[in-house]
This record gives C-alpha cells, sequence and structure tokens, in this order.
C-alpha cells in the first residue's frame, strides 16, 4: 500500500518536473509559427511583385578579369581636374595625389581614395605622352607616369611632352589618345586622332557646335576607331538594372521624364581657382583660344576664362554640355530615347555676377512625339482602348546653380515612378527605387488586397550595396542611398571613371566598340547641341534626321 | 511550499512574482532571438550601418571595425549568433545565468556605442523620443535582474539538466 503510494508519488513527481522543465517550449513553438508566417507573407510580397529582378541575391560583380594580352600606350591631351581623374582612371596618379590621399587614409581610416586607386586593376598600359597648354600640368602628367606608387608597380615607360597636339599624334608608337581639353578642342583633336589612326577616349560634352558633332560622327566612323564618350554612368549597374525593369514595362506607359541638376557652389558653378604660377610663359594663350569664335587679348580675363572656361560659349556649352549631357546620357542608356524631334530651352544668368555668359538657372524640355516609351505592342493591350495606347514622351530637365535642394530623376510611368539619384549632383550614381501608382492599371489588384502600397517603394536597388530587396528597410534603404554600405561591405569600392577607361582599352584590344560608342555619342551631341541653339536662338529646335541638320 | 521557489539560500519567491520573472525572461528572449534570426536571414544585413553612426567614446573603435573587413564579418557575425543564441537559451531556459549576463553586455554595448545623450546628433532618425535613457538601457538592466534573481531552474529546461532538489 505505502509501496504504491509511493511509486505514484514518484511518477506524478516525475511528470511535475518535466512540465515545469518545458513549461516555455511552446513559447518557443509559437514563435516559430509567427516567424514562418512573416517568412512566407514577405516572400509572397516579394513573388508577387518583381520576382524576376530578385532572382540575383548579391549585386553583380564590377570586376571582370584581368586583361593582360597587349601592352598599350596612350597620350593624354589636357592634363587638368579630369583629365588627372582618367589618368588615375589608367592606373597613373601624381606622387603629389599618392601622397596625399595616404596621408588622409592615415588620418580617416575610412578616406578610401588611397586604397580605392591601389586596388584598382592593372590595365597594362604607359602614359608615354602628354600635351596640356599649362607647363604645371604637363609637368604633373609626366610626374603621374613616373610614379611607381600605383596598381601593377614600376610603370614600363616615361611620358614625354608635346607642346602641339599634333606632334603628340605623330608619335607612331601612341596607340590611343585621352582628350580632356575644354569643349571647343574636342572635334579638331578627335578628328586629327582618328585620321592618325589613334584610338579615342573624349571627355563629355561632345562637342561645342552642331556642326562639330557631325564632323566627329564622320570622321570615326570612316576611320572605325575604338571611340569612347566620357559618360561613365555607362558603366553603373544600376542603370541596366533600371533598363531591364523599363523593358519588361512594369512602370507602365511613359509620358514625362524629369532630370534635375541642383548645385550651390562656387566649385559647381566652374568658379574654378586660377592657378598662381599660371602666366602669359606658363601658359600657351594663342593656341588655347585659336577655335573659339571671339578672342581676347592675355591677360587677367584671359586668365579667368582659361581655368573658367565652363561659363563661355566661347569654350563650351554651360550647363547643357557639362551637366544636362550626363543625365540625358543615363536616361538614353535605360530607354534608348535617341534625338528628340523638338528641343526648346530657357533660363537665364540670374545668381552669378562673374562676368560669364552661360546662364546658371537653364531648362530644356525634348519632344519625342513618336516614342513608345515604357510599352511594348505586346504589353500595350493591358491598357483599355482610351488610355495609354498612344505614343509621345516630354524629357524635362531642370537646372539650377544656387540651390542644393535635391530633386533627383524621375521617370514617370502610369503605374510606377523611378527615381533615380541622377548623375550630375556631384557624381553621386546612387540607386534608383520603384514605387506603384495608387490609380495604376497594372497594379491595381495588388493594391486592393494590400500587398503592395503605393506610399512605399516596391523595388530598390543600390548597387554594391547588396540592397536587392523587394521589401524596403527605412534603416538598409538609409545607409544605402547615402553610398555608406556599399563602400565597405567586401572591403572594395571601385570607380567608375576606372571602369570606364578600362572598357576602352579592352575595346581596343579586342576591336569591338565600347558601351558610350559614337552612335550613343552623337544622340548626346546633337540632343545637347538642339538645347543649346535653341536657348541662344530663342526658338523651338527640330532635328530633321534625313538631312541631318537643325531646323 | 516555501521552499519551492528558492532563488538561493535567502531568497524565496512566491508563484506570482516566479511567474512574473518567467515571463520578463522570455519576452526578452523573444525579442532577442528574433533580432539575431532576422540578421541571419538577411543577405543584406550589416553592422556597418550601426557602427558608422556611432557616437561618444567607442566611436573610434566603430571606425577600426568598419574600415576592416575581417573585424566587421567578425562582427556581423559575431552578433547575428550571440543574438540568436542567447535569445533561445532566455526562452527555454538554458545555462540562464550565463545567457542573462551575456545578453546584458551586448545590449549596453548597443548603447554605449550610440547612447542617447543631449548634443550627440544621430543621423538615423530614432524611432521614439530618448533623453539619455532609452530602450536599450532598460532591457541591458531588466537582464541584470534576471542574471540575480535567475528562474530557469524553477521554471525552464535547467530544472531538468540540474535536477534541482524539491521537498
Amino acid at each position: 500500500m505505502s509501496n504504491n503510494l509511493n511509486k505514484k508519488y514518484a511518477t506524478d513527481n516525475v511528470r511535475r518536473e518535466l512540465l515545469k522543465g518545458l513549461a516555455t517550449i511552446p513559447i518557443l513553438g509559437m514563435f516559430i509559427l509567427n516567424v514562418l508566417q512573416k517568412w512566407r507573407r514577405d516572400k509572397l510580397k516579394k513573388s508577387n511583385i518583381m520576382a524576376d529582378f530578385i532572382q540575383e541575391k548579391e549585386a553583380p560583380s564590377v570586376i571582370s578579369n584581368l586583361s593582360n594580352s597587349q601592352h598599350l600606350k596612350l597620350g593624354i591631351i589636357g592634363y587638368g581636374g579630369r583629365g588627372a581623374h582618367l589618368v588615375r582612371g589608367a592606373g597613373f596618379a601624381t606622387k603629389g595625389w599618392t601622397d596625399a590621399t595616404h596621408q588622409n587614409f592615415k588620418k580617416n581610416k575610412l578616406d578610401k581614395a588611397f586604397n580605392t586607386f591601389m586596388s584598382q586593376e592593372d590595365l597594362n598600359c604607359s602614359l608615354v605622352g602628354v600635351c596640356d597648354l599649362f607647363n604645371v600640368n604637363a609637368d604633373l602628367a609626366i610626374n603621374a607616369s613616373l610614379n611607381e606608387t600605383r596598381p601593377g608597380g614600376r610603370p614600363k615607360q616615361t611620358a614625354t611632352r608635346y607642346r602641339d597636339y599634333r606632334e603628340l599624334l605623330a608619335n607612331k608608337e601612341i596607340d590611343g589618345v585621352i582628350i580632356a581639353t575644354p569643349d571647343h578642342w574636342h572635334s579638331r583633336i578627335t578628328i586629327d586622332a582618328a585620321k592618325a589612326g589613334k584610338h579615342v577616349y573624349v571627355e563629355k560634352g561632345l562637342t561645342r557646335t552642331f556642326q562639330e558633332t557631325l564632323d566627329v560622327y564622320d570622321a570615326v566612323k570612316k576611320t572605325g576607331i575604338a571611340f569612347q564618350l566620357g559618360h561613365q554612368n555607362r558603366q553603373v549597374e544600376a542603370n541596366d538594372k533600371a533598363k531591364q525593369i523599363i523593358d519588361q514595362g512594369l512602370l507602365g506607359p511613359i509620358n514625362l521624364v524629369e532630370l534635375t541638376t541642383n548645385r550651390n557652389s562656387t566649385w559647381g558653378a566652374w568658379v574654378w581657382s586660377i592657378h598662381p604660377d599660371a602666366n602669359r610663359k606658363t601658359i600657351d594663350w594663342d593656341t588655347f583660344q585659336k577655335p573659339s569664335p571671339n578672342k581676347i587679348p592675355f591677360g587677367e580675363e584671359a586668365l579667368k576664362r582659361y581655368f573658367r572656361w565652363r561659363c563661355w560659349y566661347d569654350y563650351g556649352t554651360g550647363l547643357s554640355g557639362d551637366l544636362f549631357s550626363h543625365d540625358y546620357d543615363q536616361l538614353n542608356q535605360i530607354m534608348n530615347i535617341g534625338i528628340p524631334k523638338y528641343a526648346s530651352a530657357s533660363g537665364g544668368n540670374y545668381f552669378y555676377r562673374d562676368g560669364r555668359d552661360v546662364p546658371d538657372v537653364w531648362h530644356a524640355t525634348l519632344e519625342y512625339p513618336d516614342t513608345f516609351a515604357g510599352t511594348s505592342s505586346s504589353n500595350r493591350n493591358r491598357y483599355p482602348a482610351e488610355t495609354g495606347g498612344g505614343p509621345g514622351m516630354t524629357v524635362l530637365y531642370s537646372a539650377t546653380l544656387s540651390s542644393n535642394s535635391s530633386r533627383g530623376n524621375r521617370i514617370m510611368g502610369h503605374d510606377a515612378t523611378m527615381m533615380l539619384g541622377g548623375m550630375s549632383n556631384y557624381g553621386n550614381v546612387g540607386g534608383f527605387s520603384v514605387t506603384a501608382d495608387r490609380e495604376s492599371t497594372l497594379y491595381r489588384d495588388r493594391l486592393n488586397n494590400g500587398v503592395i502600397n503605393s506610399k512605399y517603394p516596391i523595388y530598390n536597388y543600390s548597387p554594391g550595396s547588396k540592397q536587392i530587396d523587394g521589401v524596403t528597410s527605412a534603416t538598409s534603404q538609409y545607409f544605402a542611398n547615402k553610398g555608406l554600405l556599399y563602400t565597405y561591405r567586401d572591403g572594395k569600392r571601385v570607380d567608375t571613371t576606372h571602369l570606364h577607361v578600362k572598357d576602352w582599352l579592352d575595346s581596343i584590344r579586342n576591336g569591338s566598340q565600347p558601351k558610350c560608342n559614337i552612335e550613343v555619342a552623337f544622340q548626346e551631341g546633337v540632343t545637347c547641341a538642339m538645347a543649346t541653339e535653341s536657348y541662344l536662338k530663342g526658338k523651338k529646335i527640330e532635328w530633321d534626321p534625313i538631312n541631318r541638320r537643325l531646323v | 511550499m516555501d521552499n519551492k521557489n528558492k532563488i538561493n539560500s535567502s531568497i524565496s519567491l512566491t508563484n506570482s512574482q516566479l511567474y512574473v520573472l518567467v515571463a520578463l525572461r522570455v519576452l526578452i528572449g523573444w525579442h532577442i532571438l528574433y533580432e539575431g534570426i532576422a540578421k541571419l536571414v538577411s543577405p543584406y544585413w550589416s553592422s556597418a550601418g550601426f557602427l558608422l553612426d556611432s557616437k561618444w567614446i567607442f566611436s573610434g573603435l566603430a571606425k577600426t571595425i568598419v574600415s576592416n573587413p575581417i573585424l566587421l564579418t567578425i562582427s556581423d557575425y559575431g552578433n547575428m549568433w550571440a543574438l540568436t543564441i542567447i535569445g533561445l537559451l532566455l526562452m527555454i531556459g538554458l545555462f540562464n545565468r550565463y545567457a542573462s549576463i551575456a545578453g546584458m553586455i551586448l545590449i549596453l554595448s548597443y548603447y554605449l556605442f550610440s547612447p542617447p545623450f543631449v548634443g550627440l546628433e544621430y543621423s538615423k532618425p530614432g524611432e521614439g523620443s530618448y533623453i539619455t535613457v532609452n530602450k536599450n538601457l532598460i532591457e541591458a538592466c531588466a537582464l541584470l535582474v534576471l542574471y540575480y534573481l535567475p528562474t530557469s531552474h524553477l521554471i525552464g529546461l535547467d530544472r531538468l539538466i540540474y535536477k534541482t532538489k524539491v521537498v
């Protein structure tokens, strides 16, 4: 009897012990159920939205294999700020630059300019020819060609200085030239280089005038050289991704695109510093102004014009060639819009009182009345007959040099809007987001049942940050947009200018044409020329593609 | 009955006190476990964003971690797994005292890397309004309470493992 009682007591005891020991396990079960439910819902959200584009879990790598087949010899014509950056992209920096950036890195470990340069791929080329009208810059370029602090180690050859670019082009051993002179020299040098059989990398804007654009196009087509225009945005992965999305019709019919530039600093408005060593002896002023319509004698005004040339129509086209060209080319890369039928532009010199003749507030409107943007013949039937069927699109560009109120670039579709960082705001290439329109036809069901919300992006892309996600997280998005994550995530940051130079060198080696080739360069050149002419003439300009002329 | 809920030689709890402490333990465990799991399953998560915005005495250390890919990787995996394991242990009541103190240190470090002190400006907008005290500090303090008043030997797997003497 007592034995039985003891047994029963012991069994109860074990049961009670187990209950107390495992009491919180059911809560863990509840937790797991919760998590699974959340995952299922997130997955559903993603698959419903843009399943095709989220297959890629990781951001695509930007570095391809080494291109060390054939050693190439390069010349640089115009070694100013941009020229120096391009030459760094090819793998040559001045001793002053590598020392300064290395010091900066020692002071601030997050300053990666030095590491970015040193971890660039060695492009297997040498800088052998230099032409610059300012002695100081020419010496700096020679210095860069010698500097052993570079990816790939000691340079194979030292650069020679040429006073006249034609002498540089006459050097038989030079394979290609990088042209980073002011715009008024672009066409002459490009055409002479093509005739001399040199491959050309020329900075944007392509030319200063419409006629020059035609001449450059013909010369490049005739000689068949590898030609690259300096829109390094062509190397930005985000633009390829954006193109895929629009090609799939996920924005719906697009009738309006808004491109913007906001800057608010003297540097951003081309008021660059005049070098203290610049004078009649160190600068070849006569050569500098040879192609410009108006000539002035050397003096203080000439020095201003030499260093701040973007402020005068004699040497460039102001906002049109410098910044509009970038945003236009980004859009052309994404949407293949080509040359508009009409362009009109307006603006004025409202803020700067420094003698410039280019506007500091400027807008251009491009009309594409025959373009079906955002839809194809196969998906146009999604929309009711009375809407979404017609061709036609306006591209609006708006720029100010006296406000930093950044507006970004927006491709506005009937079903969704794509917001891009834009290229012109101090080179911030950012990524993009896609947000559904609350009156969308394509997403109507998903909007109604709450799977997507028109207040939040349905898709985000930030190059390098691995932020490919259909579900927005406010924080990750915030950091990615600031460019913080992608810079450090895998310890590597890549310079798009380097990639653009590499693309050109690869094309020289395998006889192909690079990404910003003469066809798209021509479209950029004509479009910018139309907008510039419209502003200067105060009238709407029409493009006549048959006779290749502006009306 | 009195002896049943003995925390140590000098403290015994009433049933209500015990249940409340267990609830606190399980709730904190739930929170920390999901913080860990959410980071583990996200291919995009990195501690870099948090560290880059660090202010006060540890901001230098934070920058060193971010600028070194190896340290950053250690920080990323360390955080994900520490959160997951500590959260799980608290929830099921295993190695309770170690889990509590480890969790307390981890969460206190989040507080110290970006404390809501007057004069420190963060680029990320906060999800609440804090001055000096924030939820991290409170959670760290609660974990300290759980360290001093452990309950897993009464309700939790520790009870089965250590075969706490009853009666």
